[in-house]
C-alpha cells in the first residue's frame, strides 16, 4: 500500500546495498523475531486476530516504551481501519508508514556533519559506559577519509586511562589528540582544543568528555561550561553535539537525553552497540519526545563499524527485515 | 514524563475501591494494569511482567485486605513484597574459602562499568575484610583498558596484574598461581567486555573459567539496561554458570528493572550494587529499596508503608511472643531490630509485650541510635559469627571495627547486649514455663538504660 511511501523516498536517501547488509547483520535478531513471530500467526496472509498484541509484546520487547507503543497500536488500527487493509504484508507495510512518520516529522533529516564553518566543533557527550571514546575515534576516521583534518580534544580527564585511550586512538589515526593532566579542569582542555584548532586551521575539532550520569547536577553544569569557553573562543561553538546512546539502554535513555539536551543542546545522537541483540528501541522515543534525530549508528568494534543513521533501513530492519 | 499520570491514575483507583475486605480478579484487575505499566517503565522485560503480575494475581486473590485500606494498596503492597522476596535472597553473600585465596571473575557487555567496579570490589576486600588482593588485567582488547586497572589498582593499594596483550587465558592463569604462590587472599579478573552473542569471546571466557575455575563468576548489569538485558544474562549464565550479578549505576536515576528480569528468569542473585564513582561507591544489594525503586512511585511506596504498619501491629504480637521462646542469635536480634526500625520507633514494639514500663523519648532516641550502631556492626559480620557470636575473639573483632568503621568498644557492647537479651529470654522463658504473666520482678529491657 505505502500511504506515505512518498515521504519515505522524499525524506530518506537510498543507500547502497552495503549498508543494508550490514543494517541486516546489526538486526538480524529483530529480524528473526518479527518475521517469525508475525508470520507464524497466519498462513494466507490474512491479518491474525492476535495481531495487536503480539504487536505490541514486539515493540515493547524492543524498548520503544510503553506510552509510545500505545500511541503506535493506535494509530496504526486507525490506518487500518479507514484504509480497510486487510492482508498482513499491508499491515506490516502500514506499520512502517506509521512508525516513520511519527519519527520523521516530515522534516529533512540528515546524518552527516556540515562543514559549514572551519573549524567545526563537535562536542560529544553521554553517561558512562555508552562508547564515546570508541565513536569519537570513528568518526574522526570517517571525515579523515573525507579528506578533511581532525583533531581530538581529551576533556575526559576523570576517568583512569580515559586520556590514554584517547591517545592511543590519535596514534592509530596519526592525528593530533590536546590533553590536559589527569583531574585539570576538562574546560580548559576543551579550550586549548578549539585555540589550536583554529591556530592549525583543522576543519573539524573533536572534543571528548567524561562519562556522566544525568543526575549529578555539578557535572552536567559542567558540560555547560565547556561548551560557553569553546564559544569563546570559536563563535558559535560548537557546532554539533552529539549525545551517544548504548543501544541496550531502556526508558531512562529519553530521561538522559533530556537532561543532557537542557545542559548543553544536543544536535543529534549516536546509538552505539547496535550489532549485538538490543534494538535500540529508544531512539524512537527520544525522537518522539524530544526531537532529537540520530545522526549515526555503531555496529560493532572497528574503526570502519559507524553508518549513516537511516530510518527507512532500520524500521525494515526492525519490522520486517527484508 | 508517563509518570506523573501514572501517580495521578493510582490515586484515582485508590480512591474508588475503599471498603472491600477481600481481593478479587475485579477489584485488582485495574491496579494491576497500573502495575504492570509501572514494571514496563521499569525495563522489567515484557514477558516477566506478564508472569510476574500473573502469579501475584493468583497469589492473592481471596486473600484478605487489612483494616483501613482497600485492595488496591493491598496489592501494591503484595507486589512490592514479591519484589523484595524475589530480589533478596540468601546466597547473595560471597562465600570466601578460608584456606586459599577467592578468585573472582567479572564479565559482562561493554561498559557496563567492569574495571571501576573491579576495582571498588578489590578495595572493598582489602579494607572491609581485611583481604590482600590482585587485580589482573584479562582485557587486552580495549585501548588503555590495562592503564585504566593498572591506575585503579594503585588507588585501592591492590597488587596489579598484566602480562600486556598475552592470551587472557594465560593472564588469568598466572595470576591465580601468584595469589596462591604469595599467600594473597584473593584474584579478581577484569575481562573485556563482550556481546553475548560474540562466540569467540565467550568461548575464551569458557576457557578461563575451565582454566582458573573462579569461586565468583559475577555478571554486571547497568541499572538503565532495557529489554534486552534478559537475553544477556541468560546466554551469559548457560555459557558460563554465573554465581551472581552486580548491578551497576544505579546512582542514576534509571529504575533497573533488570533486575527482577534477571532474578526472575535465571534466578542469578544480585550481590553487590554500584551506586557512584568513587573506588568506595560499593554496596550490599538492597532488596527493598530495589522494589521501591522499580515501583517508582514515592506517594505510592508511603501508602504500602502505611500498610505495613497495620500487619505489622498483628505481626508484632506475634514476634513479642517469638522472641520470648525461641533461640536467640544476633540475627534474631538484627531480625528485631530492622522491624523495629521500620516503625519508626521502639515504643510501638515494646507496648506489645506486656508489663512493659512506658519509656521516656529521650530514652527512645538513645536506644535507636544505639540500634543503628548494632545494625552496622552486625553486617560487617560474616554468617558464621551471628549465628555463633562465642567465636567472636579479638582478631575477628579488630577486623569487623574496621568494616564497620567502629571502636572493638563499640563491638564488645553488642557482644554484651546480645549476652544480655539472650539471658532474658531465657529468664523470660522460665518464668512463663512456671506459669508466669508478663514480665518476671526486676526484668529490664535491654537497650532501654
Amino acid at each position: 500500500m505505502g500511504l506515505f511511501s512518498f515521504l519515505k523516498n522524499k525524506f530518506s536517501k537510498k543507500e547502497s546495498s552495503n549498508t543494508i547488509l550490514t543494517y541486516d547483520k546489526g538486526l538480524k535478531k529483530a529480524k528473526k523475531a518479527f518475521t517469525d513471530e508475525i508470520n507464524s500467526l497466519s498462513n494466507d496472509d490474512s491479518i491474525p486476530s492476535n495481531y495487536f498484541d503480539k504487536l505490541e509484546e514486539i515493540l515493547l520487547e524492543a524498548d520503544i516504551g510503553v506510552t509510545l507503543v500505545t500511541d503506535i497500536i493506535n494509530n496504526l488500527s486507525k490506518v487500518i481501519k479507514e484504509n480497510k487493509i486487510r492482508s498482513l504484508k499491508d499491515a506490516n507495510e502500514a506499520l512502517i508508514d506509521v512508525m516513520f512518520k511519527d519519527y520523521s516529522k516530515e522534516e529533512q533529516l540528515l546524518s552527516d556533519i556540515k562543514f559549514d564553518n572551519k573549524p567545526t566543533v563537535l562536542l560529544v557527550v553521554g553517561v558512562n559506559g555508552v562508547g564515546k571514546t570508541t565513536t569519537i575515534a570513528k568518526l574522526a576516521n570517517r571525515y579523515l577519509k573525507q579528506g578533511k583534518s581532525v583533531m581530538l580534544a581529551a576533556a575526559d580527564t576523570f576517568r583512569a586511562g580515559a586520556i590514554e585511550q584517547l591517545k592511543e586512538w590519535g596514534n592509530r589515526l596519526h592525528i593530533d589528540v590536546i590533553t590536559g593532566e589527569a583531574n585539570s579542569d576538562p574546560a580548559s582542555v576543551a579550550y586549548k582544543g578549539a585555540k589550536l584548532a583554529r591556530e592549525k586551521n583543522i576543519d573539524l575539532l573533536i572534543v571528548d568528555t567524561a562519562g556522566r550520569l544525568q543526575t549529578k547536577v555539578n557535572l552536567m553544569n559542567e558540560l555547560a561550561k565547556i561548551s560557553r569557553v569553546i564559544s569563546k573562543e570559536i563563535p558559535n561553538a560548537p557546532h554539533e553535539t552529539f549525545l551517544v546512546l548504548d543501544a541496550t539502554t531502556g526508558q531512562n535513555g529519553v530521561i538522559q537525553a533530556k537532561a543532557f539536551n537542557e545542559a548543553t543542546k544536543i544536535s543529534g545522537a549516536v546509538i552505539t552497540k547496535m550489532d549485538g541483540t538490543s534494538k535500540g528501541g529508544i531512539l524512537l522515543a527520544i525522537r518522539h519526545d524530544l526531537n532529537i534525530p540520530v545522526r549515526f549508528i555503531g555496529l560493532g568494534e572497528g574503526i570502519d563499524d559507524l553508518k549513516e543513521f537511516d530510518i527507512n533501513q532500520y524500521l525494515h530492519g526492525l519490522c520486517i527485515g527484508e | 514524563m508517563a509518570f506523573e499520570s501514572l501517580t495521578d491514575k493510582f490515586k484515582s483507583i485508590f480512591k474508588k475501591l475503599k471498603g472491600e475486605s477481600y481481593l478479587t480478579e475485579k477489584n485488582m484487575d485495574e491496579m494491576l494494569k497500573s502495575i504492570r505499566l509501572a514494571l514496563l517503565d521499569a525495563d522489567v522485560n515484557y514477558k516477566v511482567v506478564k508472569e510476574f503480575v500473573n502469579s501475584v494475581k493468583e497469589k492473592a486473590v481471596g486473600q484478605e485486605v487489612f483494616k483501613k485500606v482497600n485492595p488496591s494498596q493491598m496489592i501494591t503492597k503484595i507486589v512490592h513484597d514479591e519484589i523484595e522476596k524475589l530480589l533478596g535472597s540468601d546466597d547473595s553473600e560471597i562465600k570466601y574459602p578460608t584456606s586459599r585465596p577467592i578468585v573472582i571473575m567479572l564479565c559482562g557487555l561493554q561498559g557496563t562499568g567492569k574495571t571501576t567496579t573491579a576495582g571498588k570490589l578489590a578495595k572493598y576486600l582489602q579494607e572491609k575484610l581485611n583481604k590482600k588482593t590482585i587485580l589482573a588485567a584479562c582485557d587486552i582488547y580495549r585501548p588503555a583498558a590495562i592503564d585504566q586497572l593498572e591506575q585503579i589498582a594503585k588507588q585501592v593499594n591492590a597488587t596489579f596484574f598484566s602480562l600486556g596483550k598475552e592470551n587472557p587465558v594465560t593472564i588469568a592463569k598466572q595470576a591465580k598461581e601468584k595469589a596462591f604462590n604469595e599467600h594473597y587472599d584473593a584474584v579478581i579478573l577484569d575481562t573485556a567486555g563482550r556481546l553475548q552473542i560474540d562466540e569467540q569471546l565467550m568461548e575464551e571466557l569458557l576457557n578461563i573459567k575451565k582454566e582458573v575455575t573462579p569461586d565468583e563468576i559475577l555478571l554486571l548489569v547497568d541499572a538503565a539496561s532495557g529489554q534486552d538485558s534478559i537475553n544477556v544474562a541468560l546466554e551469559f549464565n548457560n555459557k558460563l554458570g554465573l554465581t551472581g550479578c552486580i548491578m551497576s549505576k544505579l546512582d542514576g536515576d534509571a529504575r533497573g528493572g533488570a533486575s527482577l528480569s534477571i532474578r526472575h528468569l535465571t534466578n542469578v542473585p544480585i550481590k553487590f550494587a554500584g551506586v557512584g564513582e568513587k573506588l568506595t561507591d560499593l554496596d550490599a544489594f538492597h532488596p527493598d529499596r530495589m522494589a521501591d525503586r522499580i515501583l517508582g512511585m514515592g506517594d505510592i511506596v508511603s501508602l504500602v508503608e502505611k500498610v505495613q504498619d497495620e500487619i505489622d501491629e498483628d505481626e508484632m504480637k506475634k514476634e513479642a511472643d517469638k522472641m520470648m521462646t525461641g533461640e536467640f542469635t544476633l540475627d534474631d536480634m538484627l531480625a528485631q531490630m530492622k522491624k523495629v526500625k521500620r516503625l519508626g520507633s521502639l515504643s510501638g514494639i515494646l507496648k506489645m509485650i506486656p508489663g512493659m514500663p512506658s519509656i521516656s523519648d529521650e530514652q527512645k532516641e538513645r536506644a535507636e541510635q544505639e540500634m543503628k550502631n548494632f545494625e552496622v556492626i552486625i553486617n560487617s559480620m560474616t554468617k558464621e559469627e551471628r549465628q555463633n557470636p562465642s567465636i567472636l575473639k579479638n582478631s575477628r573483632k579488630i577486623r569487623i571495627a574496621k568494616g564497620s568503621g567502629k571502636t572493638s568498644y563499640d563491638i564488645n557492647k553488642v557482644i554484651k547486649k546480645y549476652e544480655q537479651m539472650k539471658e532474658m529470654t531465657k529468664k523470660l522463658k522460665q518464668y512463663r514455663k512456671s506459669g508466669g504473666k508478663g514480665l518476671p520482678p526486676g526484668f529490664n529491657f535491654p537497650g532501654m538504660k
